[in-house]
């Protein structure tokens, strides 16, 4: 058989750019599955934490406990844990990496569709979240707490959305840091916010003030809000609205600062 | 929409620096319909600067650069080009059918993935991961990624390079044929027989300006030397004394001569050796006449 190429038409249908979109991110979700020392240990790591403080450590404490407070202020900790990992260090490893590579620049050379790489690693986040979100429900029971299909519909919403932020953040990381240094400097970002949020940790009195300027602060609010239980959060009287706000804001600059960027080094 | 002269891509007077390097210096290039053009020039001569501006990678400090006529920012005109790049490594837990797939994706009416993996002769590597290949398997594949969009102009910047001699000479009848069949190349190399087998006209880059602009054999024809070998043992310092000589130089026991008057010099050699054997004599090549020219050039 002779293969033979012909001078191609250039009008490129509806159809064949939302194949390149949808292209784009079934490829980004499939490295990533196929790198298990990457995904394994966010994919993995919310609920094996879960379970050990929830059931194995804690669990008799929650069980006794009559409001459930703590059993809940757990889930919602663990699972805003594991949203945040899968965007802040999936872009931020991968575009670094990526740059390094000079895929971005080929990419920018070929006709890749305006933003589907970036469209497509958000994508891979969200994916990624969403498996963690079946993963903390799967094991929900064994957590002393229980949560109605609604509630928890509305949570996973929040929590599948609200990690266009830390894929932001981690996308800003990734346009600026080398690969060897993008890991470093997350964790720089990631670890510290983990334990000024008091999501997972609650924060003195006197530093609560702090909390508020941690996307992840806000993010746990939302995620008490879906949840009905956003009446004993600290802070109690802010409206959903503002926490959707700041994280809104926080995608829109990092984002902004980070394609600017990407546009001018590649 | 193509300019009215039928240039694919071209640069005029593009200048661009970096910190104090000026990489081009009021550049002028033009790709035409159809033809292989090959940019020559030494490291750092702006040839990958030059396509880059091509590619909208860069953007030019003066002059402009356009695609298809038309700014190569916009994704239209990069729709009817394919790339393959320098030191570019595409995602190693691919498979090679999905990188393939992967560009295809970007294009409007790509070839078949088989059609593609045949033509750059690697059907047998579809489901190997891009990681595991060898470096010439892995150009192999980034040349497939270049042709699967059906381009009507390609971009190849030093695409032979780690390929042993069969995917080279596979890789030259393929480009043969995608010109045949209404393509134009632009191609940089640093393998000079590479652009005198393909080329349809050459332009040597230095500094950031074109050094000469033809096609091979009026390339050959700006170097007027001719190359003499022969066995002799006429002593390298009397022969380079003779009229018509350039340079002579001693290989075991070879002399090797350039001349701008073969046939005196010739005669002279013929009249002062009785013993003289194995004389050769034949034109300054393309790599004679790129060194030549580079060198002043770079004076």
């Amino acid at each position: 058989m002779t293969a033979s190429l012909e001078v191609s038409p250039v009008p490129m249908s509806t159809g064949r750019l939302l194949r390149a979109y949808w292209t784009e991110a079934k490829y980004e979700c499939i490295r990533l599955l196929r790198s298990p020392a990457f995904a394994g240990p966010f994919l993995g790591l919310p609920v094996a934490l879960y379970l050990l403080f929830a059931v194995l450590l804690y669990g008799d404490a929650l069980r006794k406990d009559p409001k459930g407070e703590g059993a809940l202020f757990m889930f919602l900790g663990f699972t805003i844990f594991g949203v945040l990992g899968p965007g802040m260090f999936g872009f931020g490893i991968s575009v670094a990496t990526e740059r390094e590579k000079g895929l971005f620049a080929l990419k920018r050379a070929l006709p890749m569709p305006p933003g589907a790489s970036l469209l497509a690693k958000l994508a891979m986040s969200m994916l990624f979240v969403a498996i963690i979100m079946a993963t903390m429900i799967a094991a929900l029971p064994l957590g002393h707490l229980k949560l109605a299909a609604g509630q928890l519909a509305a949570l996973s919403v929040v929590c599948i959305l609200g990690s266009a932020p830390f894929g932001a953040m981690g996308l800003f990381v990734g346009t600026w840091a080398s690969a060897k240094a993008a890991p470093a400097l997350v964790n720089l970002l990631y670890l510290p916010m983990i334990y000024l949020s008091g999501f997972l940790i609650p924060m003195p009195k006197s530093m609560e003030r702090i909390e508020r300027f941690s996307p992840a602060f806000h993010l746990h609010q939302l995620a008490l809000w879906a949840v009905g239980a956003s009446k004993a959060a600290p802070n109690a009287g802010w409206m959903p609205w503002v926490h959707v706000v700041v994280l809104a804001t926080v995608t829109l600059v990092f984002t902004w600062l980070a394609v600017r960027r990407l546009a001018r080094v590649g | 929409m193509t300019t009215d002269n039928n240039n694919l891509a071209e640069l005029n007077g593009a200048t661009k620096r970096f910190g104090t390097v000026v990489a081009l210096d009021g550049l002028d290039l033009e790709v035409r319909q159809g033809e292989l053009l090959a940019l020559l020039g030494p490291n750092g001569a702006g040839k990958t600067t030059a396509i880059s501006l091509m590619l909208g990678l860069l953007q030019p400090e003066q002059g402009s650069a356009r695609l298809f006529g038309q700014s190569p920012l916009r994704v239209e005109p990069r729709r009817r080009i394919g790339v393959m790049m320098q030191e570019v490594n595409p995602a190693a837990d691919l498979r090679v059918r999905e990188q393939i797939d992967l560009v295809a994706s970007y294009y409007p009416d790509p070839a078949r993935t088989e059609v593609v993996m045949e033509m750059a002769h690697i059907t047998p590597l579809a489901r190997r991961f891009y990681g595991k290949l060898s470096n010439g398997q892995k150009r192999q594949v980034q040349f497939a990624m270049a042709v699967c969009g059906r381009p009507k102009l390609l971009f190849l910047d030093e695409p032979t390079v780690g390929m042993d001699i069969q995917a080279r000479e596979m890789m030259w009848a393929t480009l043969r044929r995608l010109i045949d069949d209404g393509a134009s190349i632009v191609l940089t190399t640093h393998y000079l027989e590479e652009a005198e087998a393909l080329a349809d006209r050459v332009v040597v880059l230095a500094k950031g300006r074109v050094l000469a602009s033809g096609t091979v054999p009026e390339m050959r024809a700006l170097v007027v030397r001719t190359r003499i070998r022969c066995i002799s043992t006429l002593a390298v310092e009397q022969v380079r004394d003779w009229p018509g000589v350039g340079s002579v130089t001693r290989d075991g026991p070879r002399l090797d001569i350039t001349a701008t008057n073969a046939e005196a010099v010739v005669r002279q050699l013929l009249g002062c050796d009785e013993d003289l054997q194995e004389l050769e004599v034949r034109s300054a090549g393309l790599a004679e006449a790129f060194t030549e020219l580079t060198q002043e050039g770079t004076k």
